[in-house]
């Protein structure tokens, strides 16, 4: 490892490091724009200069590779010239509109500007002028700003793959453009506003909205998907303003998909604020906490407690799912689950419903095969990573399903089932190559998990799993796509059918007709409410969607904003997500509410505190302690013997920008429908 | 727009540049394709050529359309029949280019990045073509025209408006850069 000296501190660092990386090690700022850590290095703004030794000129330390016995200085005359120079130079065309521009406060020109620049501008003559461009529903564009760092043009080629922007022009006249004005196709596109070192790229729905200074910053957890992405969510009093992505190399890096950063303003539309009770009438009236209680304490009197049955949603804290457990245990129902989809999974070992491989370990590697899933649009950023290895490792993979561009090539093997069978026997094209494969993983997608051989599909994975080596010592790579934010959680608190209980499906087949009365919905939209209607059903929830259409009762949850909560992700790692906001109106955590019910019924949950409940979840599952941290799954068999169905696969997700009750609910997201996915159409 | 083909005489052509690269670095090739589909399509380079061409060398269209536009020879948008490039560089400029693009605005009616209505001509301001010494220099199409003043330049233009052929290099007979009549040089000896 050469050791280097870098303004009189001697470090040793890795061979391949640049300048930049070393100083930023020593703990020595330099500036930048063009340089992302996550992207390719463009060297073209020229902020990094530095002067090594030996050399007669200042040297682009983002490009420049260390070597033993260098000597940098990063503070000398002509350091700081060199700066100056390239501030000068940089401001000579970017507007000082400062004060209107939405990057204000947060801009790394201004603060750059500030540090190293000089104070007046030698150029008296006009700037250019750039016209804005079109980049669809999410970002916003004042291309006059722009400094032409083509931050944004390596993202969309690098890490969306979706290679649609581009520097077109030279000289004076080169621009950020698209090539023709088209809206941007990637579900990463909000990222290139984080990434944009200026204001050219801002965000659309937060444009003048408010000044960075003025919020408040929560980290927390994104629950839009299974991957739990780490976010922090920017709220001014009591309206979440904007979500920004955290780092967390382990999940999302530092990125966040569209959905989950543009998604908040459903949250403002369409929510719960008070108690519903549903009236002779048949409309919902507005009611007290007490009135609804006493409803369902009625109701339930009549009824017997396994005629009770629950179905949690996909977006509930694992300290609502226990709760709601206890009390359905307590009421003697056996009828639970949190499989609103129906996959044939959760009764099996840990390892068959997690993503094993670990999102940071798809690094690793060095073959994937799809089945019947679509990364881009089930988990984004699990997308993002198996880009990155086939970026850097040319990583192959293969897909058994529908065809969906998803920003690499991907060999089809075809739609068709069968297909797994002829690879358990070893007679398919593909088995040469899996037996060449080290580290081979494959990635079952909910679209093969919900059909009715699901668990077929799932004894054949693993079947494939064992026969190619996908499960070594130190690898696993059987992995399972999650779709929802509470699934893993649900699993692993078993909030599953108990002895005789009934499923999704039965319980829905039998509502209001044989043995099941109540229905107890904890945020639940996504099922066919069609046969609960001669049910008596409770609606625990935050948004007035599918479910509350059908409620008797409606009780007002919060929303993953409102509320302290843990998730667990596809990975299985235990996340927690923080309260950002008041709930509105009446509103209660949704824990908080199972236990007021509980009282109401004379069952008394037994915990009254955040810290009570957390012990009980750790009761349920030891895994609950640790926060942040994985625990692998032994390997033990699972699924079912049986034959294959031949009809063909169909992915879990139709439309990526509507999924859940608060996406459903937002503008940003019904535009992005709109202009995204119909311009999709109109290419195919 | 229907898409762009090359041509069958081209498609050899294409075959041929491609073996100058190594079949992993063929994107290299872009330049001489642009050329040549330029060439192809009477002087400009459709949206579709470049779709047909970054395909073909597995780019992303927007990497062909950075190349086209940086690139000024590349042309975008058609030009005429006879494409005007006027030098408008410092030497070409103080020799009397500025007069050439008025003989265009008086005679064709065109001014700079313009085309005639009968489409024949199209007029661009051109930076230095490298012919300094035979200054002024107007390019048209492939071929240079040297040494003209306001006169030499209309003829030429009449010329090529009644099919005629024009030749090409100085207008005074200058053989390349040599000097003009005789044997003179710059600096002659004795003197």
């Amino acid at each position: 490892m050469p050791k280097i000296v870098i303004d009189d501190k001697e470090i040793e660092v890795p061979e391949d490091m640049t300048v930049l990386q070393a100083a930023e090690e020593a703990g020595i700022e330099i500036p930048v724009f063009c340089y992302h850590p996550k992207l390719s290095i463009a060297g073209n703004c020229r902020m990094c200069l530095v002067e090594v030794n030996n050399s007669p000129k200042p040297v682009a330390s983002c490009a420049m590779p260390v070597c033993e016995g260098m000597v940098v200085h990063t503070n000398t005359p002509m350091v700081e010239k060199a700066r100056k120079g390239v501030l000068e130079f940089l401001l000579i065309n970017h507007p000082l509109d400062c004060p209107i521009c939405d990057q204000g406060g947060e801009c790394d020109l201004q603060d750059i500007t500030m540090a190293y620049g000089g104070d007046i501008s030698r150029f008296d003559l006009n700037k250019r002028a750039v016209p804005d461009k079109e980049f669809g529903p999410l970002i916003e564009t004042a291309m006059n700003r722009c400094i032409q760092c083509t931050r944004c043009v390596r993202f969309s080629s690098e890490i969306a793959g979706i290679p649609e922007i581009g520097a077109t022009g030279r000289g004076e006249n080169m621009e950020i453009s698209t090539y023709i004005q088209r809206t941007i196709t990637s579900e990463l596109s909000g990222n290139m506003i984080d990434i944009c070192p200026v204001g050219a790229l801002t965000s659309k729905p937060y444009n003048f909205k408010g000044r960075s200074w003025e919020l408040s910053h929560t980290p927390s957890v994104d629950v839009f998907d299974a991957v739990g992405c780490a976010i922090r969510i920017d709220t001014r009093g009591r309206e979440v303003m904007r979500i920004l992505p955290r780092q967390n190399d382990e999940v999302n890096e530092t990125w966040i998909s569209d959905k989950s950063r543009f998604a908040y303003d459903g949250l403002k539309y369409q929510r719960l604020d008070r108690p519903y009770v549903r009236g002779e009438d048949g409309y919902l009236h507005p009611v007290t906490w007490e009135e609804a209680f006493s409803r369902i304490a009625d109701k339930l009197q009549q009824v017997r407690g396994n005629h009770v049955a629950a179905i949690v949603g996909d977006m509930v804290d694992a300290e609502a799912i226990v709760a709601l457990k206890d009390l359905m245990t307590s009421l003697g129902s056996p009828h639970l689950d949190c499989r609103q989809d129906s996959p044939c999974l959760g009764e099996g070992p840990r390892c068959s419903y997690l993503f094993n491989t670990t999102i940071a370990g798809i690094e690793d590697a060095d073959f994937c095969l799809l089945i019947a899933a679509n990364p881009r649009w089930e988990a984004p950023l699990i997308n993002a990573r198996i880009r990155k290895n086939y970026l850097a490792n040319a990583l192959r993979v293969t897909s058994i399903g529908p065809s969906h561009p998803l920003g690499y090539p991907v060999k089809e093997l075809g739609n068709d089932p069968l297909i797994l069978d002829q690879i358990v026997k070893g007679k398919h094209r593909i088995c040469s190559s899996l037996r060449a494969a080290k580290r081979p993983m494959m990635i079952l997608g909910q679209g093969a998990l919900r059909r009715k051989d699901g668990g077929v599909i799932l004894k054949r994975a693993q079947q494939i799993a064992d026969t190619y080596g996908f499960v070594q010592r130190t690898w696993n790579g059987f992995n399972v796509l999650q779709t929802a934010a509470s699934r893993v959680a649900g699993f692993d608190l078993g909030f599953l059918p108990g002895r005789k209980g009934y499923g999704v499906k039965e319980i829905l087949k039998r509502a209001g007709k044989k043995n099941i009365e109540v229905v107890y919905l904890l945020g639940a939209d996504e099922i066919d409410m069609k046969p609960l209607d001669k049910a008596f059903v409770i609606y625990q929830g935050h948004h007035g969607d599918r479910g509350a259409s059908v409620a008797d009762v409606v009780l007002p949850g919060c929303a993953y904003t409102e509320k302290d909560g843990l998730y667990v992700n596809t990975e299985g790692r235990v996340q927690k997500g923080l309260k950002a906001t008041p709930p509105p109106g009446e509103a209660k955590e949704d824990w908080k509410i199972l236990k007021a019910l509980s009282d109401k019924l004379g069952l008394a949950l037994p915990y009254r505190t955040p810290a009570e409940i957390r012990a009980r979840l750790v009761e349920v599952n030891p895994l609950f302690d640790e926060v942040d941290c994985l625990q692998p799954a032994r390997w033990e068999p699972f699924g079912e013997d049986g034959k294959l169905d031949p009809e063909p696969f169909e992915f879990a997700i139709q439309n990526f920008y509507m999924t859940d009750s608060i996406s459903r609910h937002s503008i940003t997201m019904a535009k992005c429908v709109q202009q995204i996915l119909s311009q999709e159409k109109e290419n195919d | 727009m229907t898409a762009f083909k090359f041509s069958k005489e081209n498609v050899a052509r294409v075959k041929e540049i491609l073996t100058h690269y190594p079949s992993d670095r063929k994107a290299s090739a872009i330049l001489p394709l642009f050329e040549l589909a330029q060439r192809q399509c009477g002087g400009w380079l459709p949206m579709e050529a470049i779709k047909t061409i970054t395909e073909m060398l597995g780019v992303s269209v927007i990497r062909g359309y950075e190349v086209a536009t940086f690139y000024t020879m590349f042309n975008l948008k058609p030009v005429g029949k006879y494409h005007l490039q006027v030098c408008g560089t410092i030497p070409c400029m103080l020799r009397g280019s500025e007069q050439l693009k008025r003989v265009c605005k008086r005679h064709l009616g065109i001014e700079n990045k313009e085309t005639t209505k009968d489409g024949l001509f199209t007029l661009s301001e051109v930076e230095c073509l490298g012919a300094c010494t035979n200054a002024p220099v107007v390019q048209i199409n492939d071929v240079y025209y040297e040494d003209l003043d306001e006169k030499s330049f209309l003829q030429i233009l009449k010329d090529l408006e009644a099919g005629r052929e024009v030749k090409p290099g100085s207008v005074l007979g200058r053989q390349g850069s040599a000097p003009y009549k005789g044997k003179r040089r710059a600096h002659a000896k004795g003197k």
